[in-house]
């Protein structure tokens, strides 16, 4: 039965979680032109006039390229390195691990910036490029961690009995292996996804003229017009994530794996 | 080398920098049921992934049914092994799991499915092939795992520690089973078990295992009744084991006198004696009851003498003895096993 204190600390909690984006969600609904809270009237104008923003849709489609295709760049390098670090007694496997880690660790203005200096900079790569390989390292490190540990659950011996019924070690990693870590590729995809579309540090200093993230590119609009379509595009993209992760653990039991 | 159809020869099995099999040389049999018996550590399971070729040798020679297989990888060996853990596929059905190997044969459909399901038969699984192994019980799996390994028709057949998952009454189906197909199929077997009973049932002949080396190869009546070192006497039920000394017999806490068996050759280092070949109640040796266990038709008692330890059982309608009496007891002669030195 819990205490009414804990009832209180838990309300505080969900409050201060839950309450920016019903906030949010709220202004955005605002009829009137400048962004306020509580809302100026309500009408759906500016959900509406989000879609018709070019520098939305060019943004929101190089979000989502470097979304999903730097995702599964991670994944295609990952799932090898997880597999690697797990199966064989590498030397220098731990030191493998928390350099593939350090992406996590470091602060995302120092990868920004280190990346602008030393990548950009000296090697003059397209500002897409550049910000395809900052969001394929961004999100290594929980390709890794998260197939890691579901290879981790998967016995060895599996794979050796394919083999012994056949299978060349690589055939084995497909026919067995692979299937039987799916959720797992799936979930981290998921993870990936989500981390890449809504990073803000890195891609700031990687952004170009005329080549940004969505959020670097709301940042942008909100700078020079301060109106509820931020708001709304907000809300839309939060709607988004919430419907990502819901399926997610409906179908996976996504929350096992992060 | 004739009539050896699986045969290591000089064979140095490691793991990095530890030795674990020095040199093993053994010849099975075609069509036999052979273990490789011992604790663990000893090299069993080292050995049987060497034949499997999970494990490279270090030095030495496989050979199966008259091919050196020493430099052949594990998949084109033709052996199967049945794991301890099954190692089932688990996204795949029974059906699916069995078909497997044929269908990296790339056999026809038709092939597939026959045998498949002849597979499924031979283990009385067919009506399950629907089933994911985890919709099924331990010995279902095990049967399942055994018929994915029999339908790819193996030159051997290795089971690792096979029964030793299920409970008393599977593991007596599970042992016919074997049996069954052994003789169904011909199939040359290795078991690998570290329990001397199972071994002794399923076997033609055992090989007792000992750090690496073989302690004693035998049929297993002749494991059973004539294990030729302490090793071997204490792994097969042999629990009680003195010395043999000039004045008698030597235990951990004295020495007794003892009249020395005249069938035993000289060089017998000691004598073993089973919980069955004491006998209690009468003799010149003097002991006190230190445990009593009822065990249906004998009473296993734990005697502290002044050789150390005994047990011994007696028949369960001998006189009742309790914790703290004195009793009477003899070991022997003709209930002895003698030991060598080794």
């Amino acid at each position: 039965m819990p205490t009414l204190a804990s009832r209180v600390v838990l309300a505080l909690v969900l409050t201060f979680l839950i309450g920016p984006f019903v906030i949010i969600i709220l202004a955005g609904l605002s009829a009137g032109n400048s962004l306020a809270f509580p809302p100026d009237g309500l009408s759906l104008k500016w959900y509406l006039k989000v879609f018709t923003v070019e520098s939305f849709q060019a943004s929101f489609a190089l979000s989502m390229f470097l979304a999903v295709f730097g995702t599964l760049a991670a994944l295609a390098l990952g799932v090898p390195a997880a597999y690697a670090l797990n199966r064989y007694d590498l030397p220098g496997a731990e030191t493998v691990r928390i350099i593939v880690a350090a992406p996590i660790i470091v602060p995302g203005i120092i990868v920004g910036l280190a990346l602008l200096r030393y990548l950009v900079v000296p090697t003059g790569v397209g500002v897409t490029l550049a910000l395809f390989l900052a969001h394929t390292a961004l999100v290594l490190p929980y390709a890794v961690r998260v197939v890691s540990s579901s290879l981790h659950n998967l016995r060895a011996d599996m794979e050796e009995a394919a083999v012994l019924l056949g299978c060349t070690r690589l055939q084995a990693f497909f026919k067995v292996v692979l299937p039987n870590i799916r959720a797992g590729v799936l979930a981290a995809f998921i993870l990936g996804f989500v981390t890449s579309f809504n990073q803000v540090p890195v891609s700031l200093f990687l952004s170009g003229p005329g080549v940004r993230t969505l959020p670097i590119d709301m940042l942008a609009y909100m700078e020079i017009t301060y109106d509820p379509s931020v708001a709304a595009l907000s809300a839309l993209l939060a709607f988004l994530s919430v419907a990502i992760v819901f399926a997610a653990e409906k179908f996976l039991g996504f929350s096992r794996y992060v | 080398m004739s009539d050896a159809f699986v045969s290591l020869q000089s064979l140095t099995l490691a793991y990095g920098d530890t030795i674990a099999v020095p040199d093993l040389s053994l010849d099975v049999r075609q069509g036999e049921l052979i273990s490789l018996l011992g604790p663990s550590g000893c090299g069993k399971s080292t050995t049987m992934r060497a034949i499997a070729g999970l494990l490279a040798p270090r030095a030495g020679r496989i050979g199966i049914a008259g091919r050196d297989v020493t430099r052949v990888p594990a998949n084109r060996r033709n052996v199967g092994l049945v794991f301890q853990s099954y190692a089932l596929f688990p996204h795949l059905t029974a059906f699916e799991n069995v078909a497997f190997g044929l269908r990296l044969k790339r056999m026809r459909g038709a092939e597939i499915e026959r045998r498949t399901r002849d597979g499924l038969a031979t283990v009385g699984l067919d009506h399950l092939a629907r089933r994911k192994p985890a919709e099924m019980s331990g010995g279902q799996q095990q049967r399942l795992a055994l018929a994915r390994s029999l339908v790819m028709e193996p030159d051997v057949l290795l089971l690792d520690e096979p029964l030793s998952n299920l409970d008393a009454r599977l593991r007596l189906e599970m042992r016919n089973e074997l049996q069954r197909v052994q003789r169904a199929t011909g199939v040359t077997m290795v078991f690998v078990t570290h329990d001397q009973a199972e071994a002794l049932a399923l076997s033609d002949r055992i090989v007792l295992m000992r750090d690496g080396r073989i302690e004693q190869l035998d049929t297993p009546e002749g494991l059973y009744a004539r294990p030729r070192t302490r090793f071997a006497a204490d792994f097969v039920g042999f629990e009680n084991i003195f010395d043999v000394v000039p004045e008698g017999l030597k235990g951990p806490e004295g020495t007794v006198p003892h009249r020395v068996p005249h069938r035993v050759p000289g060089d017998v280092a000691a004598l073993a004696w089973r919980p069955g070949g004491v006998r209690v109640g009468s003799g010149e040796l003097r002991g006190r009851v230190a445990g009593v266990a009822f065990a249906g038709t004998t009473r296993e008692y734990v005697l502290d003498s002044a050789l150390g330890r005994i047990r011994a059982d007696a028949p369960a309608g001998a006189e009742r003895l309790a914790i703290g009496d004195q009793v009477a007891f003899d070991l022997p002669p003709e209930t002895a096993c003698p030991l060598g030195t080794a």
